[in-house]
């Protein structure tokens, strides 16, 4: 099986999506000519011409309410933000105006809105924003996350064919440094399906992103130890896989939330009050979380090193809780 | 060359004109013996600009109306049940009782709803007018927005959007005096907002608003535009609300003066009186129409008086595509766990 890169997975998604269907198309900023900010839409533009891969103004608001607009009347637009710090801008559009169409008059929007997210390469507050928890509260929109390859592309596929509004989170950390088997040719990975990424009995990590790697090495760490940690690759966070994290986190008895948004407001809240409400009976230990501090994501590499989730971090709320 | 108008069509007009005063004027009824539920907006005095405009739409078109074009949705096949049903919040209202007003479309109708942010509309029927190019259709998108809407960043992030691309959009900019409580004199600072189109590079035109006619033919111009490639048109049109924002709203800092001069350039009256004078309706034909419209009104409203209140429950349908959308709120302890636990 090839090995591609996370970037690569996402860019071999998007492709065979144009290919397969030509309702497809890609609205944002730069994506034509130059061929994406981070280079995912490389060649786009030369294979499906300037009516398919449409590079437009400075506009976020635009470019998500037109995408809107052309999947009310049958196409299935992709939309990127360049960063997706700046989807800020289209916030309207996507929780009033996508995430409510069904519901008010019947309509399905079926757009995927699509970024880089995240930390890691000093982007400072404005280029390394992690947007879920805006959006998770805004019941109508999906939300996924792969850490993956193999779930990159995967996603984009599903999330492509997906007959509601779907933002598509990458993280810009793992576009170049995260490798990974592809299948070639078409393949989905379902949204709303979590994703074991590493069995274990004792402790449940529930994580996603960039963190799912952080967590893996935790866990290969504390193994040496002879602590078995399961770790839960969330993959879509809205709606969330209640069946495989309830189930999990009730064989194990204990749970580990990380995530590298910030604590106050974020994903791992509603995770930890899903618990308790419907496994508490079977909670051996407190459910604790590893998160980013309530602070802005600081420019400076110790700063922005501080703020992030580290590995010994998450290494320690698994003693803690496997030894409550 | 102008589009000329027959007897029929401006009778057409007429009746759709009478329609949308005579349905408002049945709605504050009802609103005053409490029969509705939420506030009521009026479009008195702009049905013309409404109906004139949609009615220049041919079918394939697409539209999208802000609370005061209930003319132009009549002109697109709405009828009366589906308005009443709608502020009554009604089990068989279009929207089955989740949305309110005119907050309600139809992709098969080519009518797309609003929402309450104003300005939204724009990128979204500028998407629809980019589909409608990149599909090959003649299709064109319009949508109004008051002079209050032109301030916000959609309406600026739309419309440049639509000129770069050359998109076959139609934006009504509807100068009604007021925005809420607020003058146009302090939401900007120019006297005709079609002036704006400079800045797009696309074409802009003011029209009177209350001649029908008039507000026709310069939409007419503006669709042709649009099915030519030339790219969008803001369209101002000229008019006044003549009441408050919504019915609870006395509207008490409007000057007097105002009203009186646009009570004598009423869109409706006018329309009479061109037809009059040019010898192709008298009052007979005028209270035949009235007529027909009561009746209509009195079926329809029977109709919706009648219709059931919506099952509870459909509150959580429709939030995905999938169903059940929504997680039940309750806590179910031990399901999972016992299903799961070996």
């Amino acid at each position: 099986m090839p090995v591609l890169t996370y970037l690569e997975a996402i860019r071999q998604g998007l492709w065979e999506e144009m290919e397969r269907d030509e309702r497809v198309f890609l609205l944002g900023e730069d994506i034509g000519v130059y061929g994406g900010a981070f280079k995912v839409t490389e060649g786009f533009l030369e294979r499906f011409g300037e009516e398919r891969v449409i590079d437009t103004p400075i506009s976020e608001a635009a470019i998500v309410g037109a995408a809107i607009g052309a999947a009310l009347v049958g196409l299935r637009p992709v939309a990127e933000m360049q960063f997706i710090d700046f989807i800020s801008i289209a916030f309207d559009q996507l929780t009033n105006f996508a995430a409510k169409c069904r519901y008010r008059w019947g309509a399905g929007v079926p757009i995927v809105v699509r970024g880089p997210c995240g930390g890691g390469v000093h982007g400072g507050p404005f280029h390394s924003q992690n947007v879920e928890a805006y959006f998770f509260h805004t019941p109508g929109l999906k939300i996924v996350e792969p850490a993956t390859p193999y779930d990159a592309k995967g996603l984009i596929k599903a999330a492509i064919r997906d007959e509601d509004p779907v933002l598509y989170f990458e993280h810009k950390y793992l576009y170049r440094r995260i490798r990974g088997e592809v299948p070639e040719g078409d393949y989905i990975v379902p949204i709303g399906k979590a994703d074991i990424k590493r069995p274990g009995r004792d402790v449940t990590i529930l994580t996603y992103g960039w963190m799912l790697h952080k967590s893996l090495e935790a866990a290969e760490l504390v193994a040496q130890e002879g602590i078995e940690v399961e770790v839960v690759d969330l993959r879509t966070l809205l709606p969330l896989d209640d069946e495989t994290i309830l189930s999990s986190v009730a064989k194990t008895g204990r749970a580990v939330i990380v995530h590298e948004d910030t604590r106050t407001g974020g994903i791992a809240g509603e995770l930890a009050m899903r618990i308790n409400e419907r496994i508490f009976e079977y909670l051996e230990a407190p459910v604790v979380r590893v998160t980013a501090p309530d602070t802005p994501i600081p420019f400076s590499p110790p700063l922005e090193e501080f703020f992030l989730p580290q590995v010994e971090e998450i290494v320690q709320a698994i003693r803690w809780v496997a030894n409550y | 060359m102008e589009a000329t108008l027959t007897r029929e069509q401006l009778l057409d007009m007429y009746y759709y004109m009478k329609l949308t005063r005579m349905v408002e004027e049945r709605l504050q009824r009802l609103y005053r013996q409490g029969k509705i539920v939420g506030g009521l907006y009026r479009s008195l005095g702009q049905e013309g600009e409404s109906v004139a405009s949609a009615y220049a739409l041919e079918e394939g078109d697409f539209l999208a109306v802000m609370i005061r074009n209930l003319g132009a949705l009549f002109v697109r096949g709405v009828r009366p049940w589906e308005i009443f049903t709608q502020y009554m919040g009604k089990g068989t209202s279009p929207t089955r009782g989740k949305d309110n007003i005119v907050h309600f479309g139809s992709v098969e109708r080519g009518i797309i709803p609003p929402i309450s942010h104003l300005g939204d509309l724009i990128p979204v029927m500028a998407g629809i007018a980019l589909a409608s190019k990149m599909q090959r259709k003649r299709s064109v998108a319009l949508t109004y927005i008051g002079d209050g809407g032109t301030s916000t960043g959609a309406f600026h992030e739309g419309l440049n959007f639509a000129a770069v691309l050359k998109l076959p959009l139609i934006v009504i900019a509807e100068d009604n005096g007021y925005a809420y409580s607020t003058p146009k004199h302090k939401q900007m600072a120019i006297e005709n907002i079609a002036d704006r189109a400079i800045g797009y590079g696309i074409f802009g035109e003011t029209v009177d608003g209350n001649d029908v006619i008039a507000v026709y033919q310069a939409t007419r111009r503006a669709i042709q535009r649009a099915r030519e490639g030339l790219g969008p048109t803001l369209l101002e049109v000229k008019t006044f609300r003549m009441r408050g924002h919504a019915e609870h709203d006395d509207a008490w800092y409007v000057p007097r003066e105002l009203l009186e001069y646009w009570q004598k350039r009423d869109p409706i009256l006018r329309l009479e009186t061109y037809l009059k004078e040019h010898g192709m309706a008298d009052e007979t034909d005028f209270e035949a129409i009235t007529r027909r419209i009561e009746e209509e009104i009195e079926a329809d409203l029977q109709y919706a008086e009648q219709s059931p209140m919506p099952d509870p429950r459909i509150a959580l349908e429709d939030v995905y595509a999938e169903a059940p959308s929504v997680l039940e709120g309750a806590p179910r302890p031990r399901e999972h766990a016992a299903k799961t636990r070996s």
